[in-house]
């Protein structure tokens, strides 16, 4: 080698360490003014163009708000407990107290394409995916050859389509026409419902001329838009199918204790809304209990609560009847009124206990979240869970109606109490099971609305009017009738809400179970013959 | 057959007619009174009988059941705090409170009689309460009648200003609408569209219809806003989430909540569990703070955000002050919930409004109505919100600065935005056609809270003796 080239050697060498230190020191610096407030937003663009592995570091414990800054401004990372790591390297002791930098939703706005642009090229492919997902979100123009770069090298399919997404974002913006037509296809493909403003404006819908010149794109961008349509109007149908299931499956709850008592007893019983808010109570009751004695258990205190709800609200409903109900047998108006005159003591009770104000019942862990099944619609696990609940437990109704012999007790008793006395069946007894079985599956409801909404010595007088409503629409005497009544009830109520609103929905339902029960007094389902007839 | 479901529908008919306990029979109380029914006599009406020694009675008028007591209980607890703090440096005028607690249980025509019972029959020199701006204007007729005063500490809809009525809360202009100019600045997330979402009676109501008129002003479409209610204790949010998320997609949206009282719960239940995230949609809302985030998981919900004069986080020696003041109040008289108690503004606005009357009375020298009226206006009180709060000379409401705060994992907020110094309140808001026009002055020669002209325009000033 001769001198020339040695000496370009050396200065090459020299201005490549000069560099790198310079940039080493704009990383440093940057990562100081992550904690000025002024400064964040240009630091992180610094940060999200440095090589460095530090710099991913940094952004990620910004984003998980993680990141302290001592004193004099280095970065480190809160671990575990008190555990701290220093992000670039070192001995790891701040100097000083620790500072959290502020993040706000401009940041995090910031950030999201900025760790999505680092994670592009990661080996695992669950965090390629959602990066290529958190791109497609926005339009980031900046950040084109890196992604056209990344789908590229991309061999996943369905990360490949994640990645058409997010360059579509810019090349529908963009001038060319081929780009164009190809966004347009990934876009057609996916039907991505966050493609509408931008196809409408192609197209000219809505009341604007359309932007787009080109013939053949705004053919391509109008097909774009009717599959973008129709996928909306799919995911919002089944989306309110499965909301009204939920709310059916709500109702159903609420309704199958008084089904059981109205429809088998004949006993209008203006107390049910409080059993159902006593089962309520009743998971607080254990939530408070497992918090107190398992506090390392505490997702456990929901299943603990079922068989507790059930059996403290069936044991109340069998001294009801006992001390109550059984004397006012035949006599409709006084049960109301006697049965009304009990809710009002057990909701004082209860606030003589508890407290006037609602009390808090946490969700579980495993119950907290959903799933996006479909873009913009998600199943609830709480949700989800109430509708399995709700499953099951009308499989339990139906179970000891039909396959025990108290069920078969009780039909007999519920079809002509005098010839079933007549064989030999105590049918006293078997009214205070029957009382006592359906005020405890009013309980079931109970634990069912705690995980739903608010729980407070009032939560009966909201469900009692829905649950009578279901029971006269079904037809008592029948399951079948509940679950019509509660399931008809929910979609309905389901399907008009999107078009009318909560309020408006609500009146619409009443007014038309009014009309209704107008043509049709006996419900849905009605037991037939002489015996019911006479009733 | 038919006469068992007559009675069904009867039993329907007595459940849906009865609300249940702690609705007592509707008495002469009236219900949605008309706004700002200004009684600006000439002379005023003689006031209700007050004792002139002993104790000095004072009314609070607060919901400790139903679904606004998530929020009104602890407005009673911080006012028997503060009251407590008075008595222990000596009382008013040398004499000592006696507070007069009523629960209306969230019942706003029961809101209006105990109102009535307060004034009549115990002779309060004042009253401190209501939440709801339908509370409010249930027991405006009561107060105007009887020539009692309101201290109000909640922020409402504005469109109001009454002779017997102060307002130690937020109007529009201090809270919604510095919320939605910066939602809509590049800070802020530059929304284009928007969803109003409230529970249906007069406040989100009005709110709403002032916001229409301030975003069309700024030039967002009709069909750029989605506006939807529901009612009190509703708790089934999945549509209207789901909608809210087909409405905003491929634009950038901004949600404001003016949902009041436990459904809050659910709904931020909901939000959590359909993973709608701040940095997305970003949800604004006026009538949640520290304590009806108590019962939330906030973690979640990190990012969203609320508007108000004040903050718990706020950093400042009047607001470590009151803080540690609660808190030994919350252990001395082991209120529920013990350690887990917060502060919040409607806290701090029924704080600073006791403060302003018991100076108003002291300057005074009496606790006459007529009197104090006078001596609140122009007082002033360094405030926890760290700066000094003052009522104006004019308007009966306070001048108060406007934090905006998005809410941290621990249910705790930070403040991402906040004014200068406090902001003079206008209750009758310049973007309504209607209400620009509209004055709210006591002073002469206007005296009134809702006219155009003053009413002793061009006269002397005895004219008004």
């Amino acid at each position: 080698m001769n001198i020339r080239s040695l000496i370009s050697l050396c200065v090459a060498c020299v201005l490549a360490l000069a560099s790198a230190s310079a940039r080493a020191q704009d990383l440093r610096q940057a990562a100081k003014d992550l904690g000025d407030t002024a400064r964040v937003e240009a630091a992180v663009d610094v940060i999200t163009q440095s090589k460095d592995p530090a710099a991913l570091a940094l952004l990620q414990a910004l984003s998980d708000d993680t990141l302290r800054l001592d004193t004099a401004g280095t970065p480190f990372v809160a671990g575990e407990g008190n555990a701290l790591s220093a992000v670039f390297g070192g001995a790891g002791k701040p100097a000083g107290a620790l500072t959290t930098p502020l993040v706000d939703n401009r940041l995090r706005r910031q950030l999201e394409p900025a760790l999505a642009s680092f994670k592009l090229a990661f080996p695992d492919p669950k965090v390629r995916l959602a990066a290529a997902k958190d791109l497609a979100k926005s339009r980031n123009d900046e950040l084109a050859p890196l992604i056209r770069a990344a789908a590229a090298k991309e061999r996943d399919p369905e990360i490949k389509r994640a990645f058409g997404l997010a360059l579509a974002q810019i090349d529908l913006n963009g001038s060319d026409k081929q780009l164009k037509l190809a966004a347009l296809a990934a876009v057609t493909a996916a039907a991505d419902g966050s493609f509408k403003p931008d196809l409408e404006r192609m197209t000219g819908s809505a009341s604007a001329k359309p932007s787009e010149t080109d013939a053949d794109v705004r053919k391509a961008a109008l097909s774009a838009l009717q599959a973008v349509n129709s996928r909306i109007m799919l995911i919002s149908f089944v989306g309110n199918l499965f909301y009204g299931l939920s709310l059916g499956s709500v109702l159903l709850l609420c309704a199958l204790g008084l089904a059981i008592t109205f429809g088998l007893l004949r006993v209008i019983n203006m107390a049910h809304g409080e059993l159902l808010m006593i089962g309520a109570y009743s998971t607080y009751a254990v939530q408070r209990f497992f918090s107190s004695y398992f506090p390392t258990h505490q997702d456990w205190y929901l299943p603990v609560a079922v068989p507790v709800a059930f059996v403290a609200t069936a044991g109340i409903g069998m001294a009801l009847e006992r001390s109550v109900i059984r004397f006012l047998y035949g006599r409709p108006l006084e049960t109301l009124l006697a049965t009304w005159g009990i809710s009002l003591i057990l909701i004082q009770t209860v606030r003589l206990i508890f407290g006037a104000q609602n009390v808090a019942v946490a969700n579980p862990s495993y119950l907290a979240g959903g799933i996006e099944v479909m873009p913009g619609f998600v199943l609830t696990y709480s949700r989800l869970a109430v509708i399995v609940f709700a499953s099951a437990v009308t499989t339990f109704v139906w179970f000891m109606l039909q396959k025990t012999p108290l069920g078969l007790h009780v039909r007999a008793v519920t079809q002509n109490r005098e010839m079933a006395a007549g064989m030999g069946i105590a049918t006293r007894r078997v009214d205070v099971w029957t009382f006592g079985i359906g005020s405890g599956v009013a309980g079931l409801g109970g634990v069912a609305l705690s995980q739903l909404g608010n729980v407070g010595p009032e939560l009966g007088q909201q469900y009692i009017v829905d649950s009578f409503m279901v029971v006269v629409l079904g037809g008592v005497g029948k399951l079948a009738g509940t679950l019509a009544g509660a399931f008809g009830l929910g979609l309905l109520n389901k399907l008009l809400e999107p078009a009318a609103g909560a309020v408006l929905g609500k009146i619409a339902i009443l007014g038309l179970i009014i009309l209704f029960i107008q043509r049709r007094p006996q419900g849905i389902f009605a037991l037939k013959g002489r015996a019911a007839e006479a009733m | 057959m038919k006469s068992r479901f007559e009675l069904m529908l009867l039993g329907l008919l007595a459940a849906v007619g009865c609300k249940g306990p702690g609705d007592a029979a509707p008495a002469a109380a009236t219900s949605a009174a008309p706004a700002a029914a200004s009684v600006a006599a000439a002379a005023p009406a003689p006031a209700a009988k007050v004792a002139d020694t002993g104790p000095i009675k004072v009314g609070i008028l607060h919901s400790l059941s139903g679904t606004m007591a998530i929020s009104e209980t602890s407005l009673k607890d911080v006012a028997l705090m503060t009251i407590d703090q008075i008595n222990a440096s000596g009382g008013v005028l040398g004499r000592k409170l006696e507070p007069v607690v009523v629960d209306p249980a969230s019942d706003w025509p029961l809101f209006a009689e105990k109102a009535r019972g307060l004034l009549q029959k115990e002779g309060v020199a004042v009253t401190f309460g209501c939440w709801t701006s339908v509370s409010r204007k249930s027991v405006l007729p009561v107060f105007e009648e009887l020539n009692g005063l309101l201290f109000y500490p909640v922020q409402y809809e504005g469109e109001e200003s009454s002779f017997n009525v102060f307002y130690t809360g937020a109007a529009p202009n201090q809270q919604a609408i510095p919320a939605v100019e910066y939602l809509m600045s590049k800070e802020g997330g530059a929304a284009k569209k928007w969803v109003l979402l409230g529970t249906d009676y007069v406040y989100p109501r009005t709110t709403n219809k002032i916001l229409r008129y301030f975003l069309k002003g700024k030039g967002v479409a009709d069909s750029d806003i989605m506006e939807q209610y529901t009612p009190f204790g509703h708790s089934d949010y999945q549509t209207i989430v789901a909608d809210v998320k087909k409405f905003a997609a491929g634009t950038p949206t901004a949600v404001v909540s003016t949902i009041n009282g436990d459904s809050n719960v659910p709904f931020y239940k909901e939000l959590a569990n359909q993973g709608l995230k701040a940095k997305d949609i970003p949800v604004v809302a006026f009538s949640v703070g520290e304590e009806e985030l108590r019962g939330i998981d906030a973690k979640p919900l990190v990012g969203h955000l609320a508007a108000w004069n004040y903050f718990m986080s706020v950093k400042n020696p009047e607001n470590d002050k009151f803080i540690a003041d609660w808190k030994a109040y919350v252990k001395a008289k082991n209120l529920p919930d013990g350690d887990k108690r917060v502060t919040n503004d409607p806290m701090e606005a029924t704080y600073v409004g006791i403060k302003m009357w018991a100076q108003a009375a002291e300057q005074a020298g009496t606790v006459d109505v007529n009197a104090v009226r006078q001596a609140v206006a122009g007082q002033t009180v360094k405030a926890p919100s760290g700066f000094t709060l003052s009522m104006d000379y004019k308007n009966h409401h306070l001048h108060k600065p406007v934090y905006i705060a998005e809410i941290k994992a621990d249910g705790q907020f930070q403040v991402v935005w906040k004014t200068e110094g406090p902001v003079r309140a206008m209750p009758w808001s310049p973007f309504v056609p209607e209400s620009a026009k509209k004055v709210a002055d006591w002073t002469f020669p206007w005296v009134c809270g809702n006219c155009t002209e003053g009413k002793f325009k061009g006269q002397p000033a005895t004219a008004a003796l």
